[in-house]
């Protein structure tokens, strides 16, 4: 298991900055381990919560927030317990993945109802500004069934956002989001973090990571794969051997020429072709070509093997 | 109005499932007008309209309907986290959309059981009925409310409950009639109004005690459980 060191990002500091702690948190339904003892402290600041579906982040997001009892371990925001314990929300706004609004209201109505759930003193211009926040003033007087899904994703950060929490978490946020959608949604975790809130979102995208965040948690099969700067961590993910399955026309004399290659680790040769490592994936898809040229063979078919995200993240696993 | 009754509110009277609460009143009170003006024996149509479908389908039905939409259908369709992401004390939830439940309940099986009782016998038979069904309605909604926080099935498991234990055991098993709240009005709704129409084995201060038990009891039962909400993980 690889842990990195966390470094976190530079925040603007803000007075009553909060932070998430969980420690030793494991969560199992009868024999099935969904979080498996995962410790780990949010800062102020943007991180992501990476892993491949059926990881265990949306398990452990509801931990965080409150919506399930950690089977071992503690969940605590500034020092107090978030299950069981309503008072946590004056600080915690969440957006969770399942996408269910009321949709009978308008944004406005349903900003605002937040707004006056939070008992806030002046409801009406806290919705406004969540609303503003989010860039949906235009449309706020529409009912929310109406809205694309974009939309809707954005009434929800703004209902969350109304009482200005010191902690924000997003379940996938970005799911179903078009590409400019996508953008101002990042911007928007951004600022927010850069104001000294404490933002967590999951997602189990790469590329929707290395956008946002500088500083990522990894989560494979429930464990806490690795943590710290998503660009350390993204070139250990590119670094790793990459296996290739090459056949040609003359599979024998590709395989002695190959291992002369620098980038190639290793090469098998069994019946169906070859099977190809390589430590660098661009210097050897560049030289492959050459050298099958160089020797008179002719190269049929060259496929990645373990492409898959979650070949990616176990790969961390085993790293 | 506080904001989660106005929210319950308009999310019970937004979905179609509401609709379903109009033919059963509709019916009844249609019932007692045409036995009236065939001029029927009340002692002849009286129970079987009154009791028969008035206690003991249409207000459980309402109160089913509406019990289990105040906060099971949010449950549902998942809209109920916006609710208990807020720091509301969980009794601040709970009692509202309750109010809720036993308002539209009450209004919508009082009116036309005030109606059948004052066509079947007297006005004090109407207003007997009608609030003793208020009161049916109280003790109906503690108990589909908390049974939406306690099953998946509040629906199918309040059905069981209005028509296997009430409905079917009530007429063999005479002891299940003392835990049944459609007995409890009849006797409250008997003594209120003495009428030959109306008759149980429950005494009435049993179904005063019970009806109090039940109401208060599954209230508190629905708080508690609401403390402990879980969001089903996709992983369970």
């Amino acid at each position: 298991m690889t842990t990195l060191s966390a470094s976190p990002e530079a925040a603007a500091p803000t007075a009553a900055a909060s932070t998430l702690d969980l420690a030793g948190v494991s969560r199992w339904y009868g024999n099935v381990v969904a979080v498996n003892d995962v410790t780990m402290r949010l800062g102020p600041g943007v991180t992501g919560l990476l892993g491949p579906n059926g990881a265990g982040k949306t398990t452990l997001l509801h931990m965080m927030a409150g919506f399930l009892a950690p089977s071992r371990g503690a969940v605590t925001l500034d020092g107090e317990p978030t299950w069981r314990n309503p008072g946590v929300y004056r600080r915690l706004g969440l957006v969770s993945e399942r996408e269910a609004v009321h949709s009978f209201l308008t944004a406005y109505e349903f900003v605002l109802a937040s707004a006056k759930l939070h008992r806030l003193p002046d409801p009406e211009a806290a919705a406004r500004r969540a609303i503003a926040l989010v860039e949906m003033a235009d449309a706020q007087d529409r009912r929310i069934g109406t809205y694309s899904k974009g939309m809707r994703q954005r009434t929800r950060v703004a209902a969350a956002l109304v009482h200005d929490p010191q902690v924000l978490l997003l379940d996938e946020p970005f799911n179903g989001m078009d590409p400019r959608q996508r953008l101002h949604m990042m911007q928007l975790l951004h600022r927010l973090g850069d104001a000294g809130r404490t933002i967590l979102f999951s997602s189990h995208i790469l590329e929707e990571v290395e956008q946002v965040s500088g500083t990522v948690q990894v989560m494979v099969a429930g464990r806490l794969a690795a943590s710290g700067d998503f660009r350390t961590i993204r070139r250990l993910m590119t670094n790793r051997p990459h296996v290739f399955a090459v056949r040609s026309t003359d599979d024998r004399a590709l395989a002695v020429a190959l291992m002369a290659e620098v980038s190639v680790t290793g090469v098998e040769l069994d019946r169906a072709g070859l099977t190809v490592r390589a430590g660098d994936y661009g210097a050897f898809t560049r030289a492959l070509p050459k050298i099958a040229l160089a020797h008179g063979i002719r190269v049929r078919q060259l496929t990645p093997e373990d492409e898959s995200l979650e070949s990616v993240f176990s790969y961390l696993v085993e790293a | 109005m506080s904001t989660v009754s106005w929210i319950t509110a308009r999310g019970l009277f937004g979905r179609r499932r509401f609709l379903m609460l109009l033919p059963l009143p509709l019916v009844l009170v249609a019932l007692a007008v045409l036995c009236r003006s065939l001029g029927v024996d009340p002692g002849q149509w009286g129970p079987p309209v009154l009791v028969g479908l008035g206690l003991a389908v249409v207000l459980p039905v309402v109160a089913l309907i509406v019990g289990t939409g105040v906060l099971g259908a949010e449950i549902d369709d998942g809209t109920v986290v916006h609710i208990l992401t807020k720091p509301l004390p969980r009794w601040q939830i709970v009692l509202p959309k309750l109010a809720v439940a036993v308002g539209v309940s009450a209004a919508t099986v009082a009116v036309p059981l005030y109606v059948a009782g004052v066509l079947a016998d007297s006005v004090r038979l109407g207003l007997a009925l009608a609030a003793a069904s208020a009161l049916g309605a109280l003790a109906y909604s503690a108990l589909f409310l908390a049974l939406s926080l306690v099953t998946r099935r509040p629906v199918l498991l309040g059905l069981v409950y209005v028509l296997i234990w009430e409905g079917l055991l009530g007429n063999f098993v005479s002891g299940t009639k003392v835990l049944s709240i459609q007995q409890w009005v009849i006797a409250l709704a008997d003594r209120m109004a003495p009428t030959e129409l109306l008759s149980t084995t429950v005494s009435v201060p049993v179904a005063g005690v019970l009806t109090a038990l039940v109401s208060v009891g599954f209230t508190v039962l629905a708080i508690d459980r609401l403390r402990s909400f879980s969001v089903a993980g996709e992983t369970s």
